[in-house]
């Protein structure tokens, strides 16, 4: 256990009606960038909040940084930091004055928080701004200041509660290269919840999570494996014959789909061309589809994690605005 | 014991208070106009009390005033750092939630004792004259009544969940703690209930040490206004200390 960053046994929260977590497990290790991902209500928030001390569970336990966060919260905050889904910032004051309101708050000595203060701005390229007041800022500028605030104590363990949420595809990608930078750099461990596919494809393992349970848990890379291979989408001028090439010659499984073939294919680079050269027939369109998350998603919970997207939408433009405050 | 983050929790909310100049005016604004408007405007309708006029009667009760709102709000002031979040950041640092109730009742008290202490510079403009061992016992009971007043603030909001009961606590709190509490009117020949209301409001006693000790005038005993006093500024302290729970 000693380098488990966070170790989760049967983790259970209730609110009055509401079964938000129904028993996780799961650990995490040290620098290994987690991901949990999960539509609105998942339990994500909820999942961060116990282990950050700040909600009690109903039953099971938990460990960060090796310590339990029921009998030693104190031990566990001084080692984790944490950016929070909504904004957290004192926006009546300046970037520095947060940054300092933080460091004296988790007992930093001066010389070194004024070093670090400064190192940090300028990790998020926020150096310039400094003396700003935080109600002058961007959603952008204020998420890396956020990121900045939560670095700054110099925690082993970062938590980010839908660090992209809202923003625009530019500061999402800035935002993701502080945190590969983190992972190159030290030995600092990310748990981090989003509902971008493609965000989640950066974590070296991710945690779907639906209705408070973990469906899978996984590398990005085995989990899509689950689902199928590459699946190669064929349009012949005559599809019987293909097929049936495709069964006898290939030892394949096509499936007929409407006026198109649908056929798994394992290392698809490799058995593409071979297939074009001996397909008896005209092909007239083929398309290579290989699985992603949202596929493994769908198989998993039987839903599309965008049918929500308006809703996300709506959410990040409400969050956005609660920022821009 | 590093005690920086009691002072940062302190420092923060004075910084925003000088820096908010709307904020600085009216605290300045308000026990002025109060002073002149109920000393020159109900001062024709009242008989000299003890041989004073109303608006030297009135004065320290516009000091209580003062500190009343000050404080109470500064202790709720917690809800808008729960509401925009702030709270958060202070909640889930590794300090004891003891701590962050002792950076907040000294920030509440800092602010009402210099609002309060402005007014007090009024004095001798109202031909209140006031000696300087007395300055020092307003200010000690000014303090030990702010306070207590920010130490009730912070369990009220501990306890609220949103800004909605804020009128309601306005409303049942601090105007009938402040009209009940012989500021603005003596406590003699007002019905019985009433009197006993007022007997069982702190702030009465509050109100009272501090007319004695400007006017010389006063309705309890010392000793009895001091306990009663320094009872109500631990209950308050102690039940602010463990108001701020795990989750809050
Ligand atoms: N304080 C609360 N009281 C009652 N129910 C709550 C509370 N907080 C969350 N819930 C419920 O618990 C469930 C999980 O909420 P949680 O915030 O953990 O979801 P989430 O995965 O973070 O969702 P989102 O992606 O929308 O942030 C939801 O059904 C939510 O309504
Ligand atoms: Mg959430």
């Amino acid at each position: 256990m000693k380098d488990l960053s966070i170790t989760v046994k049967n983790l259970v929260k209730n609110y009055k009606d509401v079964q938000a977590v129904q028993g996780i497990d799961f650990s995490v290790n040290q620098g290994e960038i987690f991901g949990f991902l999960g539509p609105n209500g998942a339990g994500k928030t909820t999942t961060i909040k116990m282990l950050c001390t700040l909600l009690r569970p109903t039953s099971g336990e938990a460990f960060v940084g090796g310590f339990n966060i029921l009998k030693d919260p104190m031990k566990v905050r001084k080692v984790i930091g944490i950016i929070f889904q909504e904004p957290t910032l004192d926006d009546r004051l300046t970037a520095y004055e947060n940054l300092k309101f933080h460091g004296f708050l988790y007992g930093l000595k001066k010389e070194f928080l004024e070093k670090q203060i400064d190192k940090m701005l300028e990790l998020v390229e926020l150096s310039d701004k400094k003396n700003l007041y935080v109600k002058t800022f961007s959603g952008g500028m204020k998420r890396r200041l956020e990121l900045a605030r939560g670095l700054l104590h110099t925690p082993k363990i970062l938590f980010l509660d839908e660090p992209t949420l809202g923003l625009d595809p530019q500061t999402r990608l800035h935002i993701w290269s502080y945190l590969s930078s983190l992972k190159k750099n030290g030995n600092v461990s990310l748990f981090l919840t989003t509902h971008y596919l493609d965000e989640a494809e950066n974590c070296d393992r991710i945690a779907i999570i639906d209705h408070g349970r973990i469906a899978a848990l996984d590398t990005p890379n085995k989990l899509k494996s689950q689902v199928h291979g590459e699946m190669v989408i064929l349009k012949t001028e005559n599809n019987e014959i293909a097929q049936t090439f495709l069964k006898k010659e290939m030892g394949l499984n096509p499936i007929l789909d409407g006026n198109k073939i649908r056929v798994e294919l394992q290392e698809a680079e490799k058995w593409l061309p071979k297939l074009l050269r001996e397909i008896p027939v005209e092909v007239e369109s083929l398309t290579l589809h290989r699985a992603t998350l949202e596929d493994v998603f769908i198989k998993l919970t039987g839903k599309e994690i965008r049918e929500e997207e308006g809703s996300w939408k709506d959410r990040a433009r409400v969050i956005m605005r609660s920022r821009l405050k | 014991m590093n005690l920086t983050p009691i002072f940062i929790i302190w420092y923060r909310d004075v910084l925003r208070f000088f820096r908010e100049k709307s904020q600085l005016l009216t605290a300045l604004f308000r026990p002025a106009l109060w002073l002149f408007a109920f000393g020159m405007g109900l001062r024709p309708s009242f008989k000299n009390i003890h041989g004073f006029n109303y608006i030297q009667f009135v004065f320290p009760g516009v000091i209580a005033m003062t500190l009343i709102f000050t404080s109470i709000g500064s202790g709720i002031s917690i809800i808008w750092d729960r509401e925009f979040g702030f709270l958060k950041e202070i909640m889930v640092a590794p300090i004891p939630r003891t701590w962050i109730v002792l950076g907040k009742s000294l920030s509440g008290s800092t602010l009402a004792m210099i609002q309060g202490g402005c007014v007090l510079l009024f004095a001798p403009l109202v031909g209140v004259h006031i000696s300087f061992s007395e300055v020092l016992i307003c200010l000690l009971v000014m303090f030990l009544v702010s306070m207590s007043l920010t130490g009730l603030g912070i369990i009220l909001a501990a306890r609220m969940t949103s800004f909605e009961g804020f009128g309601a606590i306005m409303n049942f709190i601090i105007m009938p703690l402040y009209f009940l509490s012989g500021a603005i009117f003596p406590l003699h020949g007002i019905p019985f209930w009433l009197y006993l209301i007022s007997i069982l409001n702190p702030l009465t006693y509050g109100v009272d040490l501090l007319r004695g000790a400007m006017l010389h005038i006063h309705q309890f005993s010392y000793l009895l206004s001091s306990l009663f006093l320094l009872s109500f500024f631990i209950v308050m302290l102690t039940g602010a200390l463990f108001s701020l729970k795990y989750e809050t």
